[in-house]
């Protein structure tokens, strides 16, 4: 499974929504129909997931599933 | 003229059902809803048995993530707050919004999630993994909160936290709330979903609960002479009140009358009720006279009857001193024999069955009342519910704290009864 499937499949376990809802570019407030404690719980997970930690800062800048990915690059994950 | 209030829609999660309907036909054919517990292995706890609701699929009313969020608690409160609206066939619109508010008592709030999350804490001794949902999942009011989110209910909001009292403190409440002429519509009733360990661990250490595990059904027995306790229960009873006006001009089917609420305090003990009961007397009194009524004017009681030895025994008596020969016409019946005791749901529920008792003139049944207890001599609607044209029911419920919450509910009829 790629990083991209990983990180989708826990938005869908997680957020009322399709796999096909999530585009790279949906916002998880406007496109899916998140609000900020979802992200926060969302981010909780692919923290676990992914034996990474996610400050405070950083989660304010997370808008789309992309942001997401591209977070999760930076901080080594493949 | 004082303000009238009726009720016009009723929703309901039980040991003996998942709506109204299967409660009540449970009920009139005098099942028990008790079983062993589920929710956890009990084993080790001298109460091992419990009124759970069963096969409840919490899907059919709320989306994934709402299911990922809340309580059962909360749960339990949108899908019965969704049955008592669909039975009420209203839809809160923009004219109304303002004018609803929503009152939702429990005695505990989201006591398995709090227990739960506790254990994760600790074992991982990790504060960055409490999850970001856990306030709101626990917090009591947010049955209340949450049901006038779905609804767009606007107007007042509260969640009285009266113990095994909270259901009908919070009709109670929503009843003034329309008198005094703050809403036109109320969602109100009591829920609960405390089968925990903490919960059964606690009330067993108070000697409150029943012990006979290897007969569930015949567990609870209010005023029989065997009772040894209540049998802790879960469930939902939601009404809905409406300002008479209101309910008349968009042509609602009228269930009942709430007429009058008494509310007392013992100034005793935090759990048990004095000799005589003399607090659940001036509430019953208070409620009667709120209703323009007299003592002799009451045909139904749906009974606190918890199925302790002392709750039975004072209620008992401070019926008798209330209502003096009249006892003799008077039926009290304690629906806790079938459903167990479901702490702040308790009133909700006992609400519908005393509404349900006025609409289809049946009175249902104490169940498992075999031989009846010292000094327990009210004709208690032993074991089969009963067929019989009455006008008016009361509901008692009375909690820890020294909580005395008594509604009345009377057949509805055009004229008003001239008040003193």
């Amino acid at each position: 499974m790629t990083l991209e499937e990983k990180v989708i499949k826990l938005i869908v376990d997680q957020l009322d929504v399709t796999k096909e809802q999530c585009v790279l570019e949906a916002s998880f407030i406007d496109d899916l129909g998140a609000d900020s404690l979802d992200i926060v719980e969302l981010l909780m997970e692919m923290e676990e997931a992914f034996g990474v930690e996610i400050e405070d800062e950083e989660l304010e800048k997370i808008v789309t599933i992309k942001d997401v990915i591209d977070f999760l690059k930076q901080k080594g994950v493949n | 003229m004082k303000r009238r209030v009726v009720v016009t829609g009723l929703g309901a999660l039980t040991p003996l059902g998942n709506s109204v309907n299967q409660t009540w036909e449970s009920a009139v054919t005098g099942k028990s809803g008790i079983g062993p517990i589920t929710k956890f292995d009990s084993s080790s706890y001298k109460s091992q048995i419990a009124g759970e609701i069963k096969n409840f699929d919490a899907a059919q009313f709320v989306n994934k993530q709402e299911l990922r969020r809340y309580d059962d608690f909360i749960l339990y409160a949108i899908a019965s707050s969704e049955m008592a609206m669909a039975d009420a066939k209203l839809t809160i619109g923009p004219e109304l919004s303002e004018r609803t508010g929503v009152i939702i008592g429990s005695a505990i709030g989201g006591l398995s999630t709090i227990e739960e999350e506790f254990e994760l804490l600790l074992n991982h001794n990790n504060p960055r993994k409490i999850p970001t949902f856990i306030v709101p999942a626990i917090l009591a009011n947010l049955a209340s909160g949450n049901v006038s989110i779905r609804f767009g209910a606007k107007g007042p909001i509260n969640c009285p936290v009266t113990a095994c009292a909270a259901g009908t403190s919070a009709i109670g409440d929503a009843y003034k709330t329309i008198v005094y002429g703050d809403a036109d519509i109320m969602i109100t009733g009591g829920v609960e979903a405390a089968i925990t360990r903490m919960a059964v661990g606690g009330f067993s250490a108070m000697r409150a609960l029943s012990q006979r595990n290897d007969e569930p059904q015949k567990a609870s027995r209010p005023f029989d002479k065997d009772r040894d306790g209540f049998v802790i229960a879960e469930g939902c009873g939601i009404i809905i009140l409406e300002e008479l006006s209101v309910a008349l001009n968009r042509g609602a089917r009228i269930y009942a009358e709430l007429a009058g609420y008494g509310c007392t305090s013992d100034a005793y003990h935090v759990a048990a009720p004095p000799p005589g009961h003399e607090g659940a007397a001036r509430s019953m009194r208070i409620a009667i006279k709120e209703a323009g009524l007299n003592p002799e004017d009451i045909d139904y009681i749906n009974a606190h009857g918890t199925s302790t030895p002392l709750n039975d025994l004072y209620e008992t008596q401070a019926i008798n001193f209330l209502f003096g020969e009249h006892v003799k016409k008077l039926m009290v019946s304690s629906t806790k024999s079938m459903t167990g005791h479901m702490l702040g749901a308790t009133g909700g529920v006992e609400a519908i069955f005393a509404v349900k008792s006025l609409h289809e003139n049946i009175i249902p049944p104490t169940i498992n009342l075999d031989n009846p207890g010292e000094e327990c001599n009210l004709d208690y609607v032993p074991n089969v519910s009963r067929r019989k044209e009455i006008n008016t029911a009361m509901s008692n419920t009375f909690g820890f704290g020294g909580v005395n919450a008594v509604l009345l509910f009377k057949k509805y009829s055009e004229s008003q009864v001239s008040e003193e």
